[in-house]
């Protein structure tokens, strides 16, 4: 299809510059996926040293591993290990969400995706897509630099959450420069995520296709049009929230600090306006794959195209007015309270909508269980879990008895780890053979899904017990009535490992077998844009713009 | 066959729906030891406190049991539709993709599930935010890595003592490892305690899960939140904020007793604590 006339200036550049200078959204797209792959392992390295840890009571693992890894006194192992511990927790949560989630499902399936499944040729900036890229390489340079620099007193890295709550982010808690490496990780990460979103926005709303209208456009552009607007809206708040740490840390300044007259309320009420909306940043995209997979695999179009359209915008806007929720416990008065509990609740209606909607377009369909099918109804299944403990924390009153527990953790990972993870699993293997060219072996891609699937619910299914028991997060060490139920959910890193080895084998058993895919492998179903090109796609697709009649759905 | 089956699995969601919290809550009865976590526990500590009460009647009676059925009607819709629509069981697919009634019925039927939570939850609430007249106050402040405790002059105290952990080295028979203390608090029972939270440096939390009781402490700020323990025991708590490397070993241990045991240790204490800079009184009664 890539027509020679259009050559010059347009030809396939190769080797480095084809993929360090890309303008291309397809090769953006795949360096996308690949650097979320990187951020991804690394941060389930972490989180397997931590259930390795968390097996037994008593701490086994981290003095040994500060050792190794900071060249820590053999006198000092004991505490180096407990702060070690705490930077891991603190990286793996900013690894799997800015590093792993958000690179796979907005950079890579977005970018890889959105420009074709809306006909057009490319993004609207392709350098600005470039630079997007390469900005969030630095960040998360950055962020892995944090954990081998001076942190706590006499400690390496940062360990204080992701969330980075002064003031154990501030000079009192972490007079080391970790800190402010994460800091400027953030920033560039979010200066990337802020051109990402300006260009996907640009794109949606001014590249369509004729006939192409936004009531036609695929859900999955849906998604990650509403994810755009989140991401724009948000991003600054988390820029300009850790800058005034920055400056708290560096230049004198005393916003979060008490002794000032500042207050550290003030970090929280700001970080969470951003991460609330960020939780639905990763998830939405989300959304958006499962719907075209469930539509694809039942042969259907999608039931209630407007109403899950809308959902999505209504589930982005109220997501944007609920985030104190993740501060119950810090003293707010008793009419915040009450608004942030029922605020909350509410987001459960159009999610609801989303799970039935997906039900009903199964209903009636003619259903075949290819890899990207199973992924998304265990995704359905997982993140109902998710969502129904997300009502009960809704409730100020009942997350008085669960926050900071391993309650909020397995609900957490049930929505993320399981949700996110099993969309981003989908979205690949559903959209693996387009962008390769090859066939992943079905057995393969099924024994993935198992032991994934075995492997989280075993992890995190217990945390629930932890949880209700009373464990609070973030331990490195627990009452020994908290045993049984660790060394279950350590148990089950076992398959989660197991199925990570088995997703590097589908890649490499598809790359050397050579299936060839064909345009579109998965029949009837498949009617969007991008199962009308061959397999992986042209350079540059539609030179000639498709025209879209009856529905693009 | 559709008729059976829609009932078969009707039965078989609603069987398990009752089963499922059936068994978490036989979880909790079987807990013997109070005040501390249960080895292997399934559900909510019991409760000693009235907030904890009716968290845990919030949990048990309301949330579980709605949240177990939804999870368990959505595994059985999938489970069903899996079934009844693969491709050998209907080759042609319907072109169903509108059903307005049905779409309505799956927006109001949330609003009114969540408007039947919201009653009982917003009751709670009000409850633990609302401290009442209370007969005892301490104030609570959180420190790299201990926990200190004042006990104002003005109502038998005037002494103040830190809460450390007690090493694994130093343990005898009886006590928990990373839960058993240098120094209890000592608290009456049936009576109204407010707690005041403070921090000296970073963000910590004080949490006793059998009192439903969670609070940060925050520098810089002054928080309460208030229990009354209606049985005598030992109470254990843990920080629940992440504040530096010994998170994991600051807990926490209320000892309620009756009045007159009170009493006896406010002398004692007082005597054991005394030191210059603990005279503290309830901030000049600002009522």
């Amino acid at each position: 299809m890539a027509s020679s006339t259009m050559a010059g200036a347009h030809d396939h550049p190769r080797g480095l510059r084809r993929f360090l200078f890309s303008t291309n959204h397809k090769d953006i797209g795949t360096l996308y996926i690949i650097l979320g792959s990187i951020g991804g392992v690394i941060g389930f390295l972490l989180s397997l040293a931590m259930r390795l840890e968390l097996a037994y009571p008593g701490v086994q693992i981290f003095p040994g591993l500060a050792e190794f890894l900071n060249g820590a006194d053999p006198a000092m192992a004991l505490d180096a290990g407990k702060n070690l511990y705490n930077v891991f927790i603190t990286v793996h949560g900013v690894l799997m969400i800015f590093f792993m989630a958000m690179p796979i499902l907005i950079g890579g399936f977005g970018n890889w995706f959105v420009p074709i499944m809306i006909g057009a040729p490319d993004m609207a900036f392709p350098r600005l897509n470039n630079i997007s890229f390469w900005l969030l390489v630095a960040s998360l340079v950055l962020a892995v630099i944090s954990m081998f620099v001076d942190g706590a007193p006499g400690m390496k890295g940062f360990g204080g959450g992701w969330t980075f709550y002064p003031p154990l982010s501030s000079n009192t808690g972490t007079p080391g420069p970790a800190m402010d490496f994460v800091i400027l990780a953030l920033h560039l990460a979010g200066a990337s995520s802020i051109l990402g979103a300006i260009n996907f926005i640009t794109t949606i709303f001014n590249m369509r296709a004729p006939g192409m209208t936004l009531h036609k456009m695929p859900l999955f552009v849906w998604s990650i049009l509403v994810t755009a607007f989140l991401l724009l809206l948000v991003l600054p708040v988390l820029a300009g929230c850790v800058t005034m740490l920055l400056t708290d840390r560096n230049f004198g300044t005393m916003f979060y600090d008490p002794a000032g007259g500042g207050d550290p309320l003030l970090f929280q009420h700001l970080l969470w306006f951003f991460g609330h909306p960020e939780v639905y940043i990763v998830i939405l995209p989300g959304f958006g794959i499962i719907s075209q997979i469930v539509s694809t695999f039942s042969k259907k179009p999608v039931f209630g195209y407007l109403g899950m359209a809308y959902a999505m915008v209504c589930i982005g806007v109220l997501g944007s007015i609920v985030w104190a929720h993740h501060m119950y416990t810090v003293g707010m008065s008793l009419n915040a309270q009450r608004y942030f509990t029922l605020a909350t609740m509410v987001i459960a209606v159009p999610t609801g909508i989303k799970i039935f909607s997906w039900i009903a377009t199964m209903w009636g369909g003619s259903l075949s269980f290819r890899a990207p099918m199973v992924w998304a109804i265990g995704f359905i299944f997982v993140f109902t879990m998710g969502g129904i403990t997300g009502v009960v924390l809704a409730n100020a009153s009942a997350d008085k008895q669960f926050h900071e527990g391993y309650y909020v953790v397995a609900h957490f990972h049930y929505t993320l780890s399981l949700g996110a993870v099993f969309a981003l699993y989908a979205g690949f293997y559903y959209w693996f053979p387009k962008m390769s060219g090859y066939m992943y072996s079905e057995t393969l891609a099924k024994a993935n899904f198992w032991l994934l699937f075995i492997g989280v619910n075993v992890v995190f299914f217990p945390q629930h017990f932890l949880g209700l028991g009373g464990m609070p997060r973030r331990y490195i060490d627990y009452p020994d009535a908290y045993a049984l139920w660790n060394l279950v959910s350590s148990f089950g890193m076992i398959f989660v490992t197991l199925s990570l080895v088995v997703w590097f084998y589908v890649i490499i058993d598809a790359f050397l077998k050579k299936r060839l895919a064909g345009a579109n492998p998965w029949g009837v179903g498949a009617t969007t844009l991008e199962w009308t090109l061959s397999s992986p796609p042209p350079f540059h697709q539609f030179e000639v713009l498709p025209r879209i009649s009856g529905s693009g759905r | 066959m559709f008729n059976v089956n829609r009932q078969m699995l009707t039965r078989g969601a609603l069987a398990a729906a009752v089963a499922v919290p059936t068994i978490l809550c036989a979880g909790v009865a079987l807990a013997q030891a109070e005040g501390q976590p249960v080895p292997g526990g399934l559900g909510l500590p019991n409760m000693v406190t009235p907030v904890g009460l009716a968290t845990q009647q919030l949990y048990n009676m309301v949330l579980m049991p709605i949240i177990s059925f939804i999870a368990l009607f959505v595994l059985g819709l999938l489970i069903y539709v899996c079934y009844r629509f693969n491709e050998q069981a209907n080759p042609v697919p319907s072109k169903l993709t509108h059903n307005t009634p049905l779409e309505i019925i799956w927006t109001l039927i949330p609003v009114l599930i969540l408007l039947f939570i919201s009653v009982p939850s917003l009751r709670l609430l009000a409850q633990q935010v609302e401290v009442p007249e209370a007969s005892v106050t301490i104030k609570v402040t959180g420190n790299q890595w201990y926990w200190s405790y004042k006990y104002p002059e003005d109502q038998g105290g005037g002494f103040g003592f830190d809460q450390m952990l007690k090493p694994e080295s130093e343990l005898q028979p009886g006590d928990l490892r990373l839960l058993t203390v240098d120094n209890e608090a000592l608290v009456p029972v049936n009576e109204v305690i407010a707690v005041h939270l403070t921090s000296n440096d970073v963000i910590h939390a004080f949490g006793v899960p059998s009192f439903g009781v969670r609070m940060d402490a925050i520098p810089g700020r002054l928080n309460q939140t208030w229990f009354k323990v209606e049985k005598e025991g030992v109470y254990y708590g843990q920080c629940f904020f992440i504040c530096g490397k010994d998170h994991a070993y600051m807990p926490i241990v209320i000892r309620a007793v009756s009045r007159e045991k009170y009493n006896e240790w406010l002398a004692q204490a007082k005597q054991k604590f005394a030191r210059a800079d603990s005279r503290v009184r309830v901030a000049a009664d600002s009522r």
